[in-house]
C-alpha cells in the first residue's frame, strides 16, 4: 500500500477571543507506484449513445471506448455500457463484469464497433446498471477499485429530475465516476453533480477526435488507483462547529454535506480511491473563544480506511490565542491561495450564469475581477479562457464582455472553474 | 486512556499511581487524568483533552530544583501555552556545580523537545567529564557538542529542524566557566555584578544568530572562565527574565538577601508580574562562599582560556 502523509498550514494563532480556525490539509499518499493488483480493479465505460451522437460523434465514441479497452491492464474486469433513454451493457453479455484478456478484449471491440447513435437521454439510467455491475462484483471482490468513464454530449432529457435524483443517490459510494462532455450541448452544472457526487473529475471535450486520447489517460489513471476508499476523519472538540470541509486541489470540491458520523464529535468525508498523488483540503472551525496563553486542538484529521479504521496518517488543526498582534494577524499564505480559488472560481460561475441571464453589469463586474485574480495566483489556463469572454483594457483596467463568445469557450470556462492551481511559491520549499 | 506523567512527560495509564519512569506520584500532583479545562476523564497522550481539546499543563509548567545550595525555577509565563524552556542542575563532585539552561526556539517544530533533550544531554555529559578529571572547559565544549548532536539528532524530514539556545555555567571554588550558544544569559550577581554573557542576536532584536539545530550547522559555543575573589550568584536565566530585567545591578538587588531558591522564585514573579510574556527560567549558584573575609572584589576578571 501507499503512504500517505498529512501536513497542516495554518496560522494558529488568533487573536484573544476570536473563533474561526483554518487549515489547509496537504495529503499526499506515495511509494510503491507500482499499482494494485489487476484483479482489483473493475472499470465500467459509459458511452452516450443518443441520436445526437450520430454524425461521426459517434464513430468518435467508438475508438474511444476501444482505446480505453486497449489500456485495461490483463485481468482487470470491466464491462462496456451503452446509454440513451436506457441502459444496455453491451459486453459482457452475462451481467457481470469479464476479465480483459486478448479474446475479451476483442470480442468488446467488436461489440462496441456496433454502436449506433439512436434515442434520447437518461444518464441516471446509465450510472444505476454501473452501480448494480459493481454491486455485484463487490460480493467476490470487497476491495475492488470501482471506477467508471461516463461520455455524453447532451442533456439529460429523458428521466424525471427526481428519478435522476434517485438513481444519483443509489450509485453514490458504489464507485468513482470521471465524466466527459463532448460538443456544446451538454450542461455542465448537470455533469459536475455527477462528478462531485461520484467523486470524480468532470471535463470538457472540444473535438470527438480527441476522445480516444483522453479515454486513454482516465484508464491510465484509474489503473494507477492502489486504495480502493480512503475518507478523511475528522475530530473536532464537542463546543465546537465544523464550518467546512472543501476539497480545493487539484480541483473544488465541497465535502462538507457528506458526512457520515463516526460518533458525537467525529465524521468520515468520502474522498474515493487514491493512486500516488496529493490532494489538498481547507477545513474551517468555529471554536469557543479562548484565553490568551490556551492551546486548543481544533480539529484532528486522518485519512483512514472506513471498512477497517486502519488510519493511513494524521495531522492536528490548532488554535493558540495570542495577544501579539504580528502573530495573530499574519495570513498564513496556502490559506489565503486557496480561499482566492474558490473566489475564483465562484466569480467565473456567477459572471457566467449573469451573462447568461442578461445581466450585463454583473456579468462584467464578476468576469473582469475573475480575471485579475486569475492572473496573480497564477491560473494562466483560465486567464486564457477569460479573455475568450472578457476583454480588459490594458491602460484602465476595465472589463468589457465580448460580443460573441464561441460556446465551446464558455463551456470550457464553466468546467474548468474548479481546478485549481497550486501555489506559485511554496514558502517551505 | 492515557496521560502524561506531570514531572517527566512519560505517558501514564489510568489508575496508575506513580509514574513508571520516575516514580512521581500521580495523585500528589494533583493528576487523575482528567481535563483541566472541562474535567472530562478523556485526556489523550498528546495532552490534548479528548472531548473539549485544550491541552493540558504538564509539570514543565512550573518546576522547581534544588541541588545543595544551588535552585531552579522554570516557569511557562502567562502568555504561552507550553514551557519551552528546559533547565538542569547538578554537582559533580564535592563543591562542583553545574547548571544549564536552554530556550526552545518557538518558530522551530517541538522546541521544546529540543531544549530538554540539550539540557539533559549537557549536564550529564559536564559530570561525567568533570569526574573522569576533565577540566571545565573542555568538558564545556564537549557537552555544548553532545547537546548540539542531540538537538541536530531530533529532526524529522519535512518541518522545520527543533532548536533551542543554551548556556551553563560550571561553579567550582573560586572559578565558574560560562558558555552560552544564543540569547540565554549568564550573570554575576555580587558587590559588582555583571553580564557575562554577550548574545548571539542581531544587537536590539531576538533574531538570532547562533542555535542548537540540524540546521545550525556547526556549533562553536563561546566559553569564558572567571574566578572572583568575593562571594555572590552565578545566575543563568532565559530571556523570559531578562526582556523584563536586563540590568546586572536590578536582578542582585532582588536575589542577593535570600536563599538561592526563594531568589529564584522571586525573579520569576518579578517577570510574570512584568508580563510574562515569554517561558521564564532561571538558575542560581551561590559562589565563593566563605571567602568573604578575603575580599575587595575584582569580579569578573576573564582570564584567557
Amino acid at each position: 500500500m501507499a503512504d500517505f502523509t498529512i501536513r497542516v498550514d495554518q496560522n494558529k494563532y488568533l487573536p484573544a477571543g476570536s473563533q474561526e480556525v483554518h487549515g489547509i490539509v496537504t495529503a499526499e499518499a506515495s511509494g510503491p507506484v507500482g499499482a494494485a493488483p489487476a484483479a482489483d480493479a473493475a472499470e465500467v465505460i459509459i458511452v452516450d449513445t443518443s441520436g445526437s451522437m450520430s454524425y461521426g460523434k459517434i464513430n468518435d465514441a467508438r475508438k474511444a471506448a476501444q482505446a480505453a479497452i486497449d489500456t485495461l491492464r490483463d485481468g482487470v474486469f470491466f464491462a462496456v455500457i451503452a446509454g440513451n433513454h436506457q441502459a444496455e451493457v453491451i459486453y459482457p453479455g452475462h451481467g457481470g463484469l469479464a476479465p480483459a484478456t486478448p479474446q475479451t478484449r476483442y470480442e468488446s471491440k467488436q461489440a462496441v464497433a456496433q454502436l449506433r447513435a439512436d434515442g434520447g437521454t437518461a444518464m441516471g439510467r446509465w450510472l444505476r446498471r454501473a452501480a448494480d455491475l459493481f454491486s455485484a462484483h463487490q460480493m467476490a471482490h470487497p476491495d475492488a477499485i470501482k471506477h467508471a468513464i461516463l461520455l455524453t454530449d447532451g442533456k439529460n432529457e429523458h428521466e424525471s429530475a427526481p428519478e435522476f435524483d434517485a438513481n444519483l443517490a443509489y450509485s453514490a459510494g458504489k464507485f468513482v465516476c470521471d465524466c466527459r462532455g463532448v460538443g456544446t450541448d451538454w450542461v455542465v452544472a448537470e455533469v459536475r453533480r455527477i462528478g462531485s457526487t461520484l467523486l470524480g473529475s468532470v471535463m470538457d471535450v472540444r473535438r470527438p477526435e480527441e476522445l480516444a486520447d483522453d479515454f486513454r489517460a482516465m484508464t491510465e489513471a484509474a489503473m494507477g488507483k492502489t486504495v480502493a476508499d480512503v475518507a478523511l476523519r475528522i475530530w473536532t472538540p464537542r463546543s465546537a462547529t465544523l464550518n467546512f470541509v472543501k476539497q480545493v486541489s487539484p480541483a473544488l470540491e465541497d465535502l462538507t454535506g457528506r458526512r457520515t458520523d463516526v460518533d458525537a464529535l467525529t465524521g468520515d468525508y468520502p474522498t474515493g480511491a487514491w493512486g500516488g498523488e496529493t490532494r489538498e483540503y481547507h477545513i474551517s472551525v468555529r471554536v469557543p473563544p479562548g484565553q490568551v496563553g490556551q492551546e486548543m486542538r481544533a480539529g484532528l484529521v486522518k485519512l483512514v480506511v472506513p471498512q477497517t479504521g486502519q488510519v493511513l496518517a494524521s495531522g492536528n488543526i490548532l488554535a493558540l490565542w495570542s495577544d501579539d498582534p504580528a502573530l495573530s494577524t499574519r495570513l498564513n499564505p496556502r490559506v489565503a491561495h486557496y480561499t482566492g480559488q474558490q473566489e475564483l472560481a465562484s466569480l467565473i460561475q456567477e459572471g457566467l450564469q449573469a451573462r447568461n441571464d442578461g445581466d450585463i453589469e454583473t456579468a462584467t463586474a464578476r468576469l473582469g475581477k475573475a480575471r485579475g485574480i486569475a492572473e496573480r495566483a497564477g491560473n494562466d489556463e483560465t486567464a486564457r479562457l477569460l479573455d475568450k469572454v472578457v476583454d480588459i483594457d490594458p491602460a484602465t483596467g476595465t472589463a468589457r464582455l465580448k460580443r460573441v463568445v464561441d460556446k465551446a469557450d464558455e463551456i470550457a470556462l464553466d468546467t474548468r472553474s474548479v481546478r485549481t492551481v497550486r501555489m506559485r511559491k511554496d514558502p517551505e520549499s | 486512556m492515557s496521560a502524561c506523567c506531570p514531572a517527566c512527560g512519560t505517558t501514564v495509564l489510568a489508575g496508575e499511581a506513580f509514574c513508571e519512569q520516575c516514580g512521581q506520584d500521580l495523585a500528589a500532583a494533583g493528576h487523575s487524568g482528567s481535563c483541566t479545562a472541562c474535567g472530562s476523564a478523556a485526556v489523550g497522550s498528546d495532552g490534548y483533552c479528548e472531548n473539549c481539546g485544550m491541552l493540558q499543563p504538564t509539570g514543565r509548567d512550573h518546576a522547581e530544583t534544588e541541588v545543595e545550595t544551588s535552585a531552579g525555577v522554570t516557569d511557562r509565563g502567562l502568555r504561552h501555552s507550553k514551557n519551552e524552556d528546559a533547565m538542569a542542575l547538578v554537582t559533580a563532585g564535592p563543591g562542583t556545580v553545574i547548571g544549564v539552561v536552554c530556550d526552545g526556539v518557538s518558530t522551530s517544530s517541538r522546541p521544546e523537545e529540543a531544549s530538554q533533550a540539550a539540557a539533559d544531554m549537557a549536564a550529564l555529559t559536564l559530570a561525567k567529564r568533570i569526574a573522569e578529571g576533565e577540566d571545565a572547559a573542555t568538558a564545556t565544549r564537549e557537552a555544548v557538542a553532545m547537546a548540539a548532536r542531540a538537538v541536530a539528532a531530533a529532526a524529522r524530514p519535512g518541518e522545520d529542524a527543533p532548536a533551542c539556545t543554551y548556556v551553563s555555567a560550571v561553579a567550582a571554588g573560586r572559578h565558574v566557566t560560562v558558555a552560552w550558544v544564543g540569547d540565554s544569559r549568564a550573570y554575576w550577581l555580587g558587590a559588582h555584578p555583571a553580564l557575562l554573557t554577550e548574545d548571539d542576536a542581531a544587537p536590539g532584536t531576538h533574531m538570532l544568530t547562533a542555535w542548537l539545530g540540524a540546521d545550525a550547522g556547526e556549533v562553536v559555543p563561546h566559553v569564558r572562565e572567571f574566578t572572583t575573589d568575593g562571594p555572590g550568584l552565578v545566575l543563568l536565566c532565559s530571556d523570559g527574565l531578562w526582556n523584563y530585567y536586563p540590568e546586572p545591578e536590578a536582578l542582585a538587588a532582588a536575589a542577593l538577601d535570600d536563599t538561592p531558591v526563594a531568589a529564584a522564585r522571586r525573579l520569576v514573579r518579578m517577570a510574570n508580574d512584568a508580563g510574562g510574556q515569554d517561558n521564564i527560567t532561571v538558575v542560581l549558584i551561590p559562589f565563593g562562599q566563605g571567602d568573604a573575609g578575603d575580599a575587595t572584589v575584582a569580579f569578573p576578571k576573564e582570564r584567557s582560556g
